[in-house]
């Protein structure tokens, strides 16, 4: 496979995953924001943190933070990469570079996604109308998604777009995880108040998992077995632990395709063995923001390994 | 604007019976509800902007992509017709690759005085860097289309050789795939020729060029200039129908005396590169410098015959228009034969008593740039203003080289479909051709262009024309 053909695939998934992503943190924001009694603007800080979008939003936006300017921002801005239409773009644009490397299918799918949120996306939506747009953002993406598995050979293209998921999706739940615990409360006194705990079931909501950490956690789980949940259980689809083994298994295939062991899958070895196969406890223990500073960092230096080991640029 | 009756190739002129290749379909018409039709269209429609069938607009916002129109009313030839086609094409083809041949070796065109001298030494389309060279296999130019043009029950013309880097051969394999899905009980009606081996022929023809020695099976790649080209949609489709990698010229680079592309492991000799790049920006180090679309270095690689390049650099020359009215001259030279396919009357403005023809009757003509394409810098006489005539008059004047002019041709028309019902509008026809050195293969069918507005005779995609499937009978 060409090398360029691998990173597009690798940025088209990464993206995808991006764009469905910054739409779940959306609808988490408008929830934190629902469900408080002030209903301040400034709700919507820490959620552009956990996106990493704050720092441009506030140098273009110097009269400060508005609800409706920050939800433009994260869903519409073209000065914002990692808005969901700037993601949406970037993903149709690799998808076409790649097209011969997709299924009809996928590409299909991907050319209606595209299609479908431009059109939403065409004018400012109103606070009113989010739920519904995210609602079918999430929908057309899952399409993308369903089309993938459903149609695709299980080949050295499968293993890029996977892995291209699943370090941008490790690097949205370790952020999602360091908002609650670094931004949203500092202050350790706060712990285990009706607020907290509110907010924790917001967390659980943005990555569509409250069911199913109620089934395994019982009903008396508190913040520390979220945060393992999110962490290390490798059930859970979001998980650090879950996506890490996936990236493995992916680089696994390819190393095994080209008879020998890469520098890359060397770096996602470590991660699972140095770092995702702590107790909950030891994480506390040694800081949660700081753990997470260190993975973040982990899977950044495996992103740039992974492209230079598969030659996708010059 | 024309006094020739218009030949309609449903109606003849003006019958009330449908000819006889139209027949079936005309029955099938007639009993269709038109309010079905109407919504058939417009799935169409959303069929070709789902799958992304789309072509960028040069000097438009580099994001934009739009839609060729497709009319649904299916533009029928008849297997007799066809084969008169298909031979006269051929006899075209090998022609042009032995006046190729010629220009970069001996020359004997010019020797037997049936070519001016300055025709091929001063033709911008002719590369000094190919003099001598023979390309594996000998074919220079492997991928050929054809563009034709009727008036007459009998009457064909060939308009233009594209010789290059001829395009529209995925519009010509979606609109009979779209075709096939909206309306599968046509084809059980009519006995269509298929047209769905192009690219496996494309491929078995491309691989037969390889040169000598190399890999076997032989790896075939399509270099595309990248996405916001024209017709990137077709080299995507060419490369994924045939199961081959699409490059750019960033993918490849000169490795070992090979040209290699960059894979996930490591760099990959190429054998043959369908290139639709232009000869200019093909490689930096041997023609444009500032070129960043091709390769430093594959035109010596080419030279030394490690890499076949489809079409061959330097053909261009064969679809140039003063070199497309000694086309006949060029048939007869060198296959003993007549040509089977008229040329259109052209006039060779470089030619003083053409040049003054032309001038008196300008008004009557249609006058072209020698190396334009798509329909640009082109004068339509009947249809020009005062403006526009005084306008070209002084061009043509200053550079009289530069233009051909031909009469306006009372081209055919073939119904389209709208609100009021059929109309007719005019079309012509791209057959597309593959060479090999043991081969040439015409696909029954081919591309045909219609202007969709009343009267107009500018089918080009760019300039707002659209596209009808082609059907070549079984008969």
């Amino acid at each position: 496979m060409l090398g360029k053909t691998a990173n597009g695939l690798f940025w088209m998934y990464r993206y995808f995953e991006r764009a469905e992503n910054t739409a779940r943190l959306l609808d988490t924001g408008q929830r934190i924001a629902l469900t408080r009694s002030g209903n301040t603007d400034d709700e919507w800080d820490p959620i552009l943190k956990t996106a990493g979008v704050a720092d441009e939003y506030y140098t273009q936006h110097p009269e400060g933070l508005s609800k409706s300017e920050a939800i433009d921002w994260m869903l519409r801005s073209k000065d914002n990469p990692s808005s969901v239409l700037s993601s949406m773009l970037a993903a149709r644009q690799n998808a076409r570079l790649v097209r011969t490397a997709l299924t009809h299918e996928v590409w299909e799918a991907t050319n209606g996604c595209h299609m479908r949120v431009k059109d939403m996306l065409s004018r400012k939506v109103n606070e009113r109308d989010l739920p519904s747009v995210l609602g079918a953002l999430r929908q057309h993406i899952a399409l993308v998604r369903g089309a993938t598995h459903g149609t695709m050979m299980r080949n050295e293209i499968y293993n890029f777009a996977r892995i291209g998921t699943f370090l941008e999706r490790a690097d949205n739940t370790a952020r999602i995880l360091d908002v609650k615990y670094y931004v949203l409360l500092p202050s350790i006194r706060s712990v285990g108040s009706a607020v907290d705990n509110v907010q924790w079931e917001t967390i659980l909501r943005s990555v569509s998992a409250r069911g199913g950490f109620r089934l395994e956690y019982g009903p008396d789980a508190g913040p520390r077995d979220i945060a393992s949940f999110m962490i290390l259980d490798r059930r859970m689809p979001r998980s650090l632990a879950f996506c890490t083994h996936k990236i493995c298994e992916n680089l696994g295939f390819l190393a095994a395709d080209d008879g020998g062991a890469t520098p890359s899958i060397d770096a996602a070895l470590d991660i699972q063995k140095n770092h995702l196969s702590k107790s909950i406890d030891d994480i506390f223990d040694d800081g949660l923001h700081e753990f997470i500073e260190t993975m973040l960092g982990c899977y950044r230096n495996l992103s740039h390994q992974i492209e230079r080991d598969f030659r996708f640029s010059v | 604007m024309n006094d020739q009756p218009v030949f309609d190739e449903m109606w003849g002129h003006g019958s009330d019976d449908a000819r006889t290749p139209y027949k079936e379909f005309y029955n099938w018409f007639e009993g269709e509800d038109p309010a079905r039709l109407r919504r058939k269209q417009r799935e169409a429609e959303e069929v070709f902007r789902l799958m992304g069938i789309t072509f960028n607009v040069y000097g438009k916002s580099e994001a934009e992509e739009r839609l060729i129109p497709f009319d649904i009313i299916p533009r029928i030839i008849s297997g007799q017709e066809w084969r008169t086609l298909s031979r006269g094409i051929e006899q075209r083809v090998r022609a042009i690759n032995a006046f190729l041949h010629d220009i970069y070796h001996r020359q004997e065109i010019v020797r037997a005085g049936r070519l001016p001298a300055h025709m091929i030494s001063q033709n911008a389309a002719y590369l000094p860097q190919m003099i001598g060279v023979t390309p594996p296999g000998g074919i220079y130019t492997h991928i050929v289309g054809i563009d034709l043009v009727r008036t007459g029950e009998n009457q064909f013309y060939v308009l233009e050789d594209n010789a290059r880097t001829p395009s529209g051969v995925s519009y010509m394999l979606e609109n009979r795939e779209t075709m096939l899905q909206m309306f599968p009980e046509l084809f059980a009606k009519n006995r269509v020729q298929s047209v769905q081996t192009y690219p496996s022929d494309l491929l078995r023809s491309l691989a037969a060029s390889a040169p000598k020695g190399c890999n076997s099976p032989p790896t075939v790649a399509v270099l595309t200039p990248g996405i916001y080209n024209s017709a990137y949609f077709e080299h995507s489709f060419l490369a994924d129908e045939m199961g081959v990698e699409l490059v750019e010229g960033h993918d490849l680079r000169v490795v070992d005396g090979r040209v290699a592309m960059r894979t996930t492991r490591g760099y990959k000799p190429i054998d043959v590169l369908y290139r639709r790049v232009d000869d200019d920006f093909i490689d930096p180090l041997n023609f444009d410098p500032s070129s960043t679309l091709g390769v430093p270095g594959i035109m010596d690689v080419y030279r030394a015959g490690n890499i076949t390049l489809a079409n061959a650099p330097g053909t261009g020359i064969a679809d140039d228009k003063a070199i497309y009215s000694y086309i006949p001259d060029i048939v007869e030279f060198y296959t003993g034969e007549k040509a089977i396919l008229q040329n259109v009357l052209t006039w060779r403005c470089s030619e003083p008593d053409s040049l003054a023809y032309v001038l008196d009757n300008l008004s009557d003509l249609v006058v072209k740039e020698v190396h334009g394409s798509g329909g640009y810098g082109m004068l339509i006489g009947p249809t020009a203003s005062k403006k526009e005539l005084e306008t070209f008059r002084r061009k043509l004047v200053a550079n009289p080289d530069n233009y051909i002019a031909q009469p306006t041709l009372s081209l055919s028309s073939v119904p389209i479909f709208t609100k009021q019902g059929l109309a007719p509008r005019h079309v012509d026809l791209r057959p597309f051709v593959l060479v090999s050195p043991d081969r040439v293969d015409i696909t029954p069918g081919g591309l045909t262009r219609v202007a969709l507005k009343a009267g107009s005779l500018v089918v080009n995609s760019s300039q707002g024309g659209g596209t009808k499937d082609t059907w070549v009978l079984k008969d």
